[in-house]
């Protein structure tokens, strides 16, 4: 699984990365994250409200910073 | 839910009473002296403006969670010039949106067609008309003040992006905006949620509110007792009173350059405008403080040059200094 944060590296960007690098470890779930700070890319995504979470190219979050047990929740079901 | 707002009622009722009675029987501070009503006033106003904060963002961010930035862009899209402006100043300030967002948004709007008269509209009113200060001017000065102050900042977000409109703005973007593709699908985060969802989408909001500009309102009331109680009742009233004809101007060059919030500056405004400074000037004021924020302009500037966004605080600035004359003139 390929997770992809958006955000130019606002506060919330960077607390999101946070809260879903621990979703992905305590799910011990295969995946890398990346983050993407390109304001031509996020918008690509159809993201106007930073930050926003990405997983295999499908926009699951944006607009506002979850906590690590939301984040795990999304990420769930996706990691099949 | 109940009992949080008649908790919520309760402690706002017994504020007052509650400081005067420790303030000057138990600790025994005397009400006439520069200590005793300034630390009255700290205390009193902390509380006061802490609640009304905790009231007001929460309904708004309830009210808010049924608009999206998504909404807002279909909604402004093929929208011309005139009445584009119009509906974006407006849902400007009805739409859930930080300044911290401003580049992705003006990107996504100019993308799907919104000229950027009307884009630029929207983001002069989404921080002009700010619901903190919505808040505070209506719990600090009542219903007319915070009133005008909306009527104003809407028609300042129209007139300016009108103007800026005309000027023929494109020119002055960053070519990689128009260029840049939609793709992906668009989540409008304002459907499917539940009123469980709304209502904690709204205490997380006060808490993340709260944490961000409690240091500025700790500063912004501090100054605001001190001014109360220390500042001679004449000093700022012959300096920048209905007087001075340049007291709105300069008030403005005080304020753009200053980065705060409104919970930082209405405390401010408070105390300022009980040692006698006329309204128009103290808005003025604060809206300079909260419209013009050097980051946001600094963020600006990765999609427009800086001949617009030199353009663009001009044409602010003049616009809230036309609002102060006409406040002081009218109030």
């Amino acid at each position: 699984m390929i997770i992809k944060v958006l955000g130019p590296g606002c506060a919330n960007c960077v607390n999101l990365e946070r809260v879903t690098r621990e979703a992905v470890a305590e799910l011990g779930i295969d995946a890398t994250v990346e983050k993407v700070t390109d304001f031509a890319a996020i918008v690509g995504y159809g993201v106007m409200r930073t930050p926003g979470l990405v997983v295999d190219e499908n926009v699951v979050l944006s607009g506002r910073v979850p906590t690590a047990r939301q984040v795990k929740e999304i990420l769930a079901p996706l990691a099949g | 839910m109940g009992v949080v707002v008649v908790a919520w009622v309760t402690l706002y009722a017994l504020n007052l009473s509650f400081w005067d009675w420790l303030v000057f029987d138990v600790v025994g501070l005397d009400p006439e002296s520069r200590l005793g009503s300034g630390v009255h006033f700290f205390f009193f106003d902390t509380v006061k403006i802490a609640l009304l904060l905790v009231g007001i963002i929460f309904v708004v961010t309830v009210l808010r969670s049924f608009m999206s930035v998504e909404r807002t862009r279909a909604l402004l899209g093929g929208k011309r010039q005139g009445l584009g402006n119009v509906l974006a100043a407006g849902l400007g300030v009805i739409t859930p949106f930080c300044s911290c967002s401003a580049v992705p948004a003006f990107i996504g709007f100019v993308a799907a067609g919104v000229p950027v008269g009307v884009t630029l509209s929207f983001l002069i009113a989404s921080p002009l008309v700010n619901e903190v200060a919505i808040a505070l001017l209506f719990g600090l000065f009542g219903l007319g003040p915070a009133l005008l102050y909306i009527g104003a900042g809407l028609v300042i977000a129209v007139v300016a992006g009108l103007l800026l409109g005309r000027m023929r703005p494109e020119r002055w973007v960053e070519p990689f905006v128009f260029e840049t593709r939609l793709g992906g699908q668009v989540i409008d985060s304002s459907v499917g949620l539940t009123w469980d969802d709304r209502i904690q989408m709204g205490v997380e909001e006060v808490g993340s509110i709260l944490r961000k500009i409690w240091p500025y309102l700790l500063v912004g009331i501090g100054l605001g007792a001190a001014i109360h109680g220390w500042a001679p009742e004449d000093v700022f009233a012959r300096y920048a009173g209905p007087g001075n004809p340049l007291a709105v101007p300069l008030a403005v060059l005080i304020g753009v350059p200053l980065y705060s919030n409104a919970a930082g500056i209405l405390p401010l405004v408070e105390a300022l405008h009980d040692k006698g400074l006329p309204m128009g000037t103290l808005l003025a004021f604060m809206m300079a403080v909260v419209a013009l924020s050097l980051p946001e302009l600094i963020l600006l500037r990765r999609v427009l040059k800086p001949r617009l966004i030199a353009t663009f605080v001009v044409v602010v600035a003049v616009g809230i200094i036309a609002v102060g004359y006409l406040f002081n003139a009218l109030l």
